[in-house]
């Protein structure tokens, strides 16, 4: 932490601040704005001088983090990570949980066929996402677990804070399959 | 471990699953103590970031204590109550090297338009996140920053995305004294980027949602003026009339691809995917700043094609300036304004869940009850930990 240096800035603030008076009186009768109390605003133009800005300039070399500047050892592969054609080297660092499987996984291996640039990359994901939404139903049944998919989508919190909306919610879809399932019913009776 | 688990859109739950190993002699595995539901999880969340995958653990935003470090990890200690910014970054690349820390080449093999993120999908590395009670941070020695003793632990986990994503929206947007800014969104982080213009020498600040409680929060906390987004016909009119119909000097996008207000973004944005996302707010930005101004853009979008009025932005002069925060290179000044009480970002935290309630958490988040602004998850293992803390004081 640099005290002295915040001074030293709130300092050169206040003075700078007292000198632009009449150009601020100027910026409100130009653009209609209302005068704002900046005291009573707490740090306010505190980092007023873009010289406080952590990100100027845009790009900064050297860094001022002290990290090596070596290429990262590779880390080792044991599952399947896809890769995209636009980098085709594999990183030193990636994620390892989920490797593709099942259809999801011949859909994201198709995507990868593609660049990130070609839009049937991102769409066979999407879709490649949905399948594996099924194919996770299907994984949950095969280890004998039946998911509760209402309190997966926070249903108990819908019942705390939102009652009125769910009992709208559940009359709506009742009184939807009830028309569905009376019309399904009078057309199998002719 | 007990993690949180995705399981499809709108549909998550907690779980057990094995816990992480170190995968690489840079990489620790960290004990989480505290981590928040971002509002860019909820684009996970609603199943519109490509190649989210089943079973993933989200969470880019979360504290911990050092568990357990690889052989090449020199700096960090096991015992160290770290912060673990969002990005996932090597230090020591092209763009690393740069201070570009979230547009790191070295940590996702599987897009080359953006670098790791902890539990932010395939595109974003493939990471598992921090929802969980513990995770594998790669190159520990590079990503986290050791917590100051002074610095309270809810402060530290709004430093590892929200608020420097915030600060970042407002530096991007090249405030100069006096400015008008006007930031879409309430969230958090559009919370934080008013605050953060205020610390930039704006003279007016404007917040723009359509949720009152957010309004009434944002004008409490960052004391902004506010607009209801509902209550206006036209947003860029509206602005241009505020401004003595100049336009604002810069606006920023704290929203991203599910932006409400317009039918047709959104119905052919997140309902039928033929945009990624709704470009509402993008439309908004452009069309409300004055020409030459700049508009600033932290909110997500996803990596198809938008619908933008690009053509606006060329005969207005503007300057765009967008990216994912590269949060180590704010940190020691977003500490220092913390430690001077220029700004205290703890108090967004409304919501405080166990992870095993974090089902509930998301919907809460996500349909913008109880009043939430932020839910902070503890998994069992940190409240267990401050158990006996508590006793021993005892």
């Amino acid at each position: 932490m640099n005290h002295t240096h915040d001074h030293e800035h709130d300092h050169k603030h206040a003075h700078e601040h007292a000198h632009e008076h009449g150009r601020n009186d100027l910026a409100v009768f130009q653009h209609g704005r209302p005068p704002v109390d900046r005291s009573a605003i707490q740090g306010w133009g505190a980092d007023l001088d873009r010289k406080n800005r952590p990100a100027y300039p845009m790009e900064r070399m050297p860094q001022r983090l002290d990290a090596p500047l070596t290429q990262p050892d590779p880390q080792a592969q044991h599952v399947e990570v896809l890769v995209s054609p636009e980098r085709p080297h594999m990183t030193p660092l990636f994620g390892s949980p989920q490797p593709p499987s099942g259809l999801s996984g011949v859909l994201r291996r198709a995507a990868f066929k593609t660049t990130e640039n070609d839009i049937r990359h991102w769409l066979l994901l999407l879709l490649a996402d949905r399948v594996n939404v099924v194919e996770g139903l299907a994984e949950d049944l095969a280890r004998g677990h039946v998911p509760n998919i209402f309190a997966e989508m926070g249903i108990k919190a819908e019942w705390e804070h939102n009652r009125m909306g769910l009992v709208k919610k559940a009359a709506v879809v009742a009184a939807v399959a009830g028309v569905g399932y009376y019309l399904l019913k009078r057309r199998n009776d002719h | 471990m007990l993690a949180m688990n995705y399981r499809g859109p709108y549909r998550v739950r907690a779980d057990h699953k094995p816990d992480p190993v170190i995968e690489h002699p840079g990489d620790a595995i960290v004990r989480v103590t505290r981590a928040c539901i971002c509002g860019s999880d909820l684009h996970l969340y609603h199943g519109l970031v490509p190649d989210t995958r089943v079973g993933t653990t989200f969470g880019h935003e979360f504290v911990g204590i050092v568990e357990e470090v690889g052989s090449a990890v020199t700096k960090l200690k096991v015992g160290d109550h770290v912060l673990v910014p969002f990005n996932v970054f090597c230090g020591s690349c092209f763009f690393c090297q740069r201070e570009l820390y979230g547009n790191c080449h070295n940590t996702n093999p599987q897009a080359s338009a953006v670098g790791g993120i902890y539990g932010y999908s395939h595109t974003a590395g493939g990471y598992d996140g921090g929802q969980a009670e513990f995770v594998r941070v790669p190159m520990a020695d590079v990503g986290p920053t050791v917590i100051p003793p002074d610095l309270h632990e809810d402060d530290a986990v709004l430093l590892t995305d929200a608020l420097p994503t915030g600060y970042q929206a407002a530096e991007m947007g090249d405030i100069a004294e006096g400015d008008t800014v006007v930031v879409f969104g309430a969230g958090p982080v559009g919370i934080f980027a008013a605050k953060s213009a205020w610390l930039m020498g704006a003279g007016r600040v404007i917040v723009v949602d359509h949720v009152e409680y957010r309004l009434d929060f944002v004008r409490r906390y960052a004391q902004c003026e506010v607009i209801n987004f509902r209550e206006v016909d036209d947003m860029a009119l509206h602005i241009k009339k505020m401004t003595d119909w100049l336009g604002a000097d810069v606006c920023i996008d704290a929203v991203g691809c599910e932006a409400a207000g317009n039918a047709m973004q959104t119905i052919t944005g997140p309902y039928t995917l033929m945009q990624a996302g709704s470009a509402t707010v993008l439309h908004w930005c452009i069309n409300s700043v004055r020409k030459g101004g700049n508009v600033s853009i932290v909110g997500v979008y996803g990596p198809t094609f938008n619908a933008v009025p690009i053509g606006n932005a060329l005969n207005k002069g503007l300057t765009l300036r967008m990216n994912q925060a590269s949060v180590k290179r704010h940190l020691p000044r977003l500490i220092e304004h913390i430690q001077a009480g220029r700004i205290d970002p703890k108090q967004i935290i409304t919501h405080r869940v166990p992870l095993e309630e974090v089902a509930d958490a998301y919907h809460i988040f996500s349909s913008k009850l109880d009043n939430c602004i932020k839910t902070v998850l503890i998994p069992p293992s940190a409240r267990q930990t401050r158990a006996v803390a508590a006793t021993a004081l005892n």
